[in-house]
């Protein structure tokens, strides 16, 4: 750190700009040491064959090569793809229609939904999934509500069937996160002037017209937020996938979180995990990038 | 929330009130589907939705001792009672140098942290594993409270750099001119202020941490030093058949944290929404 001559107005202690840093650095450390570096490391790992015990080969861009071609490794982004839709799409269609039906007047007794439906955010995802388990399970929750409306057919062990087990899974998502999204949408609308309301009904515009003209365009925000938080979940997404169906039926629900795992700590394809990881890493960096971008030229 | 545009026609009122509802029950639904199942006498066999003819908490105390959720409890609590306080001070540093001074390429570096946001556990456990084990700190602690610490840093520094940047600069500027130091002004002046800021992301970090779950599988692969989720995501592969028994382990692991967002709702539920913005 070079020592400058003091540039403060008179009156303030003279002291190098740099040594501000003093406070910066142990945080500095900690998150290069055990985030940033590690994630360089596993651009550098993507490039050799290696089984995690013997020495590595080095194998360039094979292993992407690879993934383009495996098709459970396709088919697991392909499935964190289909994902986003339950975990993104919907609930943030749910929270726009539960705004746009509740944002025309205030609510008391707002706090006790606030609560609950925040409930899901704060536990743990495999506490979740374990819960999902069972609702669809055999003798789950699922199964009896069909049952009780004379559904019999429908019943199945929904995790386990080909057709069902990835929207099942998806669901878990949607309801965990679409009291967020509700959330999010509706604290935003409540700083909407009320007068804009006002002034749209006394122009006779009808709920819908309300909605699109007052409500969404002062939504810019926590919309761009929802999508990013959403997204990030689902193409992330371990935990829930994990403990539901650890990616079975078949390939049915795997994901790219799962095979990372897999493939590194059970499989001994450590150069192809990394791979993986950097196209999830890449992926999501993409997906960020494009909805700050899109959310802030529509101004 | 004053009254004066917000009178609804009554219909409007109940229709709206009546979704809220729905919502709200099909979010409890789940809850209220694991816990009946887990006060069911055990070896019952427990159908979706079913009111327990006698209530029975043994399952709870087979879950605390043959299943070892009073370890697993333990271990996630270590970790939590690391990450926390190490999160609050290296974040309350660096924040507060990148929300108060002017640093030379300070917003490049806050960019930098934030930019941290975007990385995903998958994207970093692969080479911590093989790199921590060549330190001698997998199967440990201090590995995973080390990395939890790097994993939050990025959302703590911004949040307080976020909240330092808030207070008024008249504040700092009038202590300096009164020869405080940097270090003074932060622990006389700052600090005081900056409570609700960190109690809100002191609870946030404990909540990701009691729920992270890729990470310790990865670094903890000796089993009895597994935390909760961990240790609860072993049991399910386990253990499929015994319903009751499982849905109170699964209560267990959910109580601690429902606890505390019980009550500090506000603090989680503000931090949680605005969190998320400023992310």
């Amino acid at each position: 750190m070079p020592s400058r001559p003091p540039v403060r107005p008179p009156g303030t202690r003279g002291r190098s700009p740099w040594r501000g840093y003093v406070y910066v650095l142990p945080a500095f450390l900690v998150y290069v040491a055990f985030a940033v570096l590690p994630a360089l490391h596993t651009a550098y790992l993507s490039l050799f064959e290696w089984d995690g015990v013997t020495l590595g080969e080095w194998v360039g861009l094979g292993n992407y090569l690879e993934i383009l071609q495996d098709s459970v490794l396709r088919r697991s982004v392909f499935n964190a793809l289909v994902l986003v839709v339950f975990f993104s799409f919907i609930p943030i269609v749910l929270g726009l229609a539960m705004t746009g039906l509740l944002a025309r007047y205030r609510r008391p007794g707002m706090g006790a939904y606030r609560f609950l439906f925040m409930l899901p955010q704060v536990i743990p995802l495999v506490a979740v999934g374990v819960t999902w388990r069972w609702l669809y399970g055999d003798d789950g929750l699922v199964n009896q509500a069909f049952g009780a409306v004379g559904l019999d057919g429908v019943t199945r062990a929904w995790l386990g069937d080909f057709g069902a087990a990835l929207i099942a899974v998806g669901l878990v998502g949607t309801w965990v996160l679409s009291g967020l999204c509700m959330m999010l949408f509706l604290s935003g609308v409540q700083k909407v002037d009320p007068n804009l309301y006002e002034a749209a009904r006394i122009d006779g515009a009808g709920p819908v017209r309300e909605f699109v003209s007052v409500t969404l365009p002062h939504l810019r925000g926590e919309l761009a937020v929802a999508m990013t938080v959403t997204t990030v979940a689902a193409l992330a997404s371990f935990d829930i996938v994990y403990v539901t169906t650890n990616g079975g039926p078949g390939e049915q629900t795997t994901v790219p979180g799962l095979l990372v795992y897999r493939l590194a700590f059970s499989e001994g394809k450590v150069g192809l995990a990394a791979a993986l990881a950097v196209v999830l890493g890449l992926l999501i960096l993409a997906i960020v990038y494009l909805i700050n971008r899109l959310s802030r030229t529509e101004t | 929330m004053s009254g004066d545009v917000s009178t609804a026609p009554r219909s409007e009122r109940w229709s709206g009130y009546a979704l809220l509802t729905v919502m709200a029950i099909a979010v409890v639904l789940p809850f209220l589907s694991v816990f009946l199942a887990s006060v069911q006498p055990a070896g019952t066999p427990v159908v979706g939705l079913t009111w327990p003819e006698r209530w029975s908490w043994a399952n709870y105390e087979q879950a605390w001792s043959v299943a070892g959720f009073s370890d697993l409890i333990r271990h996630s609590l270590i970790i939590a009672v690391g990450v926390v306080p190490a999160s609050l001070v290296l974040a309350t540093l660096a924040g507060y140098a990148l929300g108060t001074m002017r640093l030379p390429g300070g917003n490049a570096v806050a960019a930098f942290f934030i930019a941290g946001l975007t990385i995903p556990v998958e994207l970093i456990v692969v080479p911590l594993y093989f790199d921590l084990r060549g330190l001698g700190l997998t199967n440990s602690f201090l590995g995973v409270i080390l990395v939890e610490i790097a994993l939050f840093l990025p959302f703590s520094v911004f949040w307080m750099r976020t909240h330092f940047q808030s207070t008024p600069q008249s504040l700092v500027e009038a202590a300096r001119i009164d020869g405080a130091s940097p270090a003074t002004i932060l622990l006389r002046i700052l600090l005081p202020l900056a409570r609700p800021s960190l109690t809100t992301l002191g609870l946030l970090v404990f909540m990701w941490s009691w729920k992270q779950f890729l990470l310790v599988l990865v670094l903890i692969q000796d089993t009895t030093r597994h935390t909760a989720p961990a240790g609860l995501g072993f049991f399910v592969g386990q253990n499929t058949t015994d319903i009751p028994t499982l849905a109170a382990g699964t209560i267990i692991v959910m109580l601690p944290i429902l606890v505390l967002f019980v009550i500090f709702q506000r603090s989680f539920i503000v931090g949680l929404l605005q969190g998320a913005m400023k992310g």
